[in-house]
């Protein structure tokens, strides 16, 4: 099935990704699976942003690396403009690959210490032959530096030179650097101090509108992703429970786990602290290797009956494209 | 109510091969019996080795409490020898860390490490000690708490670690907890559970509570009193409602500014605060925010302002030179 609806740059459908959990050492025998992601199916806007949110190991990562092609999903189907990724051959893969890139949380670790901040920025440059001598290398490098806001000076400094926030910088202009239409933004300001984590969310929104880019954001703060989405996505356990427009998922959450999760985040203004109800969960968030019955919420949900844990509930569409997966809304 | 903890000019310095780092340059406050403080800034402002320094478990070398009083329930900390010290900590007062499984000895049973505390400093029995702790991990929210006495710190979760921390910190019925960024490492709805926890623990208890966090949040939701700290320096104080809703230092302000909140009714800017902050060991002259701050006057380059009462409050303070000229509006 392609698909043609004009706006839609990303589809994503049934997709499921399995990691195999081996035993032995040289027959290396599968015992079982982590169902990092468990079938989630979702549609990114050209120009969006959708913001991917849910809390530690619940398969954020797993999610935007499958999309790009950088997992090899276990079942499911991603499309890119109408052509399904997954079925793809190599050489086509290829070229599709600079329009998709990624920014990741940890800007030190994602760089490569012994190359400098203009040679980590032009590499891809070089890699996809888009630069054919070297003054238009160093042309195009000096601009991206400018872009994302750092002075071009710096183009000879290593990583370790520069703070957090100057590093997130060097990570969103090598992401620039292919002119991509669709970026993976893998919680990039989550370990930044929150006057630097402006910075760069700002930086994200200019860059956006200026080059028309569609984001796929993930964080597990709730309000970050919140300010920097048109609609969210709400992760658990390998799956999408609930996917709303910004204001709609704030105004009217329906799945008992957005509602805890909305309650939890503390909001900056006391006065308005004292009137929040708050939703306190029991329990821990269960292994993806034994994940519950049904849905997989259930053994944490205020609201469960004995049916939740008899069917994995249906993602539905409850009208304004308002989905949910919870057989009690 | 009388005042439990009252420290005066805390300077504590660590002394590196290139220069002196002020981590802690000069701060004063008070802390109530039964009050919830909360302690905010960004990354290396100082914020751990303030509560460090009042727990005298900074290391010489390279740091050292160079200056100041830390007066708690009468007597001054920094006097006390480390025999007196070792008593009064885990005892009188207690510490919760961030990632609990460098705080847990992980060859040690949880039991024996609640048990160990309440033979040593309450001298109980070794029977009793085992009934207090199964009753501790239950307060702490733990289920069949008798029966994971005997299990090792790798058997639990990270919120469940975070809970034996707590419960440990309680076991001795302290006057005062610090907790130094409680649940930064946990996810969102475990988070939630444990600052309820603790919170609730604290106010059945009447122990006295410092949270140390970069999220003005948690603070909002918890603090009864704020300190703002910038540069080794308390820049701004006063309770919750006067720091949100009316600040008095263009950083707080700043602060307040950046932070997305989840009830932002329409995708606005966030409004960032410029540049970075300063090097302790290099510390700009006047006030450290200068570089960063929109309001500077000429005086702020030259003299240093110090942390003074505001115009409708005398228990609301900031250190900053245009302190009554600010309004929360937004004015630019
Ligand atoms: N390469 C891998 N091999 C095996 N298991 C993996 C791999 N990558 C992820 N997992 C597992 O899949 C699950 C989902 O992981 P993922 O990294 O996608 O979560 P996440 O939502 O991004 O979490 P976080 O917020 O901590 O980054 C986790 O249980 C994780 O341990
Ligand atoms: N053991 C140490 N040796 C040298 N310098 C130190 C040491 N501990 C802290 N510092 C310095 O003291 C300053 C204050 O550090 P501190 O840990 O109190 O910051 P913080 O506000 O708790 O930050 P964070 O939010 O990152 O925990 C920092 O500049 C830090 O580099
Ligand atoms: S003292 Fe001056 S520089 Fe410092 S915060 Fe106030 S106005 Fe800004
Ligand atoms: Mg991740
Ligand atoms: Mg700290």
């Amino acid at each position: 099935m392609v698909q043609t609806t004009d706006n839609v740059l990303i589809d994503v459908q049934n997709m499921k990704k399995y990691f195999p959990v081996t035993q032995g050492v040289v027959f290396q025998k599968k015992v079982a699976d982590i169902k990092a992601v468990d079938g989630v199916s979702f549609t990114i806007h050209k120009g969006e942003t959708l913001g991917l949110v849910g809390e530690s190991g619940c398969g954020k990562t797993t999610t935007g690396r499958c999309i790009l092609q950088l997992y090899k999903v276990t079942e499911g189907d991603v499309y890119f403009e109408g052509e399904n990724l997954c079925t793809m051959k190599s050489t086509a893969l290829r070229s599709m690959r600079r329009r998709m890139q990624i920014i990741f949380q940890d800007p030190y670790g994602s760089l490569n210490p012994r190359m400098t901040c203009g040679n980590i920025i032009g590499e891809p440059l070089i890699v996809h032959k888009m630069v054919s001598n070297r003054n238009e290398y160093r042309e195009q490098v000096t601009e991206l530096l400018n872009i994302v806001g750092l002075n071009p000076y710096m183009a000879d400094r290593y990583p370790h030179e520069f703070s957090g926030g100057q590093r997130q910088r060097i990570g969103v202009a090598r992401a620039l650097a292919v002119k991509p239409s669709f970026i993976v933004c893998d919680e990039p300001v989550s370990a930044l101090d929150v006057s630097i984590q402006a910075q760069i969310i700002n930086l994200l929104e200019e860059l956006q509108e200026q080059f028309d880019l569609t984001y796929l954001f993930i964080a597990h703060d709730l309000s970050v992703v919140r300010h920097i989405s048109d609609r969210i996505a709400v992760m658990y356990l390998g799956h999408i429970v609930e996917l709303a427009d910004r204001q709609e998922l704030y105004e009217n959450p329906l799945h008992p786990y957005t509602k805890a999760l909305l309650s939890a985040v503390p909001i900056p203004d006391p006065i308005l602290e004292t009137t929040r109800s708050r939703i306190i969960l029991i329990g821990d968030v269960p292994s993806p290797l034994h994940p519950p019955s049904g849905c997989v919420f259930h053994t944490r949900c205020p609201i469960a009956i004995d049916e939740c844990s008899a069917a994995i509930p249906e993602f539905r569409n409850m009208g304004n494209d308002h989905w949910v997966a919870c057989i009690r809304v | 109510m009388g005042t439990l903890l009252e420290v005066n000019n805390l300077k504590t310095y660590f002394f590196m091969q290139d220069g002196v780092t002020k981590a802690v340059d000069g701060i004063s406050y008070d802390l109530q019996e039964g009050e919830t403080l909360g302690l905010v800034g960004e990354s290396g402002c100082g914020k751990s080795v303030s509560a460090l320094s009042v727990m005298r478990l900074i290391a010489w070398p390279p740091g050292r409490t160079v200056e100041g009083e830390a007066i708690f329930d009468g007597e001054d900390l920094l006097k006390m020898d480390n025999n007196e010290m070792r008593r009064i900590r885990g005892n009188r007062m207690s510490m919760v860390f961030q990632e609990p499984m460098t705080s847990l000895n992980p060859v040690l049973t949880i039991g024996r490490q609640l048990t160990e505390t309440l033979e040593l400093h309450l001298k109980m029995d070794k029977s009793a000690a085992r009934n207090r702790a199964a009753e501790l991990l239950q307060m702490v929210g733990i289920p069949e708490a008798a029966s994971r006495l005997n299990d090792y710190p790798h058997q639990f979760s990270g919120g469940m670690r975070q809970r034996v921390m707590i419960a440990m910190a309680i076991s001795c019925n302290p006057r005062l907890i610090i907790a130094d960024e409680p649940t930064t490492a946990l996810d969102v709805t475990i988070q939630a559970q444990i600052l309820e926890l603790m919170k609730g623990l604290c106010k059945q208890l009447g122990t006295a509570l410092i949270v140390i966090t970069h999220n003005l949040g948690v603070v909002a939701r918890y603090a009864d009193r704020v300190n703002v700290m910038y540069a080794g320096k308390i820049i701004e104080r006063g309770t919750a409602k006067e720091i949100y809703h009316n600040p008095k230092h263009p950083y707080t302000l700043g602060l307040l500014r950046s932070v997305p909140r989840l009830d932002e009714p329409k995708k606005q800017k966030l409004d960032p605060i410029e540049g970075i902050p300063p090097d302790l060991m290099n510390l700009p002259p006047g006030c450290s925010f200068r570089p960063r701050c929109h309001y500077a006057i000429d005086k702020c380059a030259v003299e240093e302002p110090l942390l003074e009462p505001v115009a409708d409050s005398n228990r609301h303070t900031s250190a900053c030179w245009v302190a009554g000229k600010l309004s929360a509006k937004k004015d630019t």
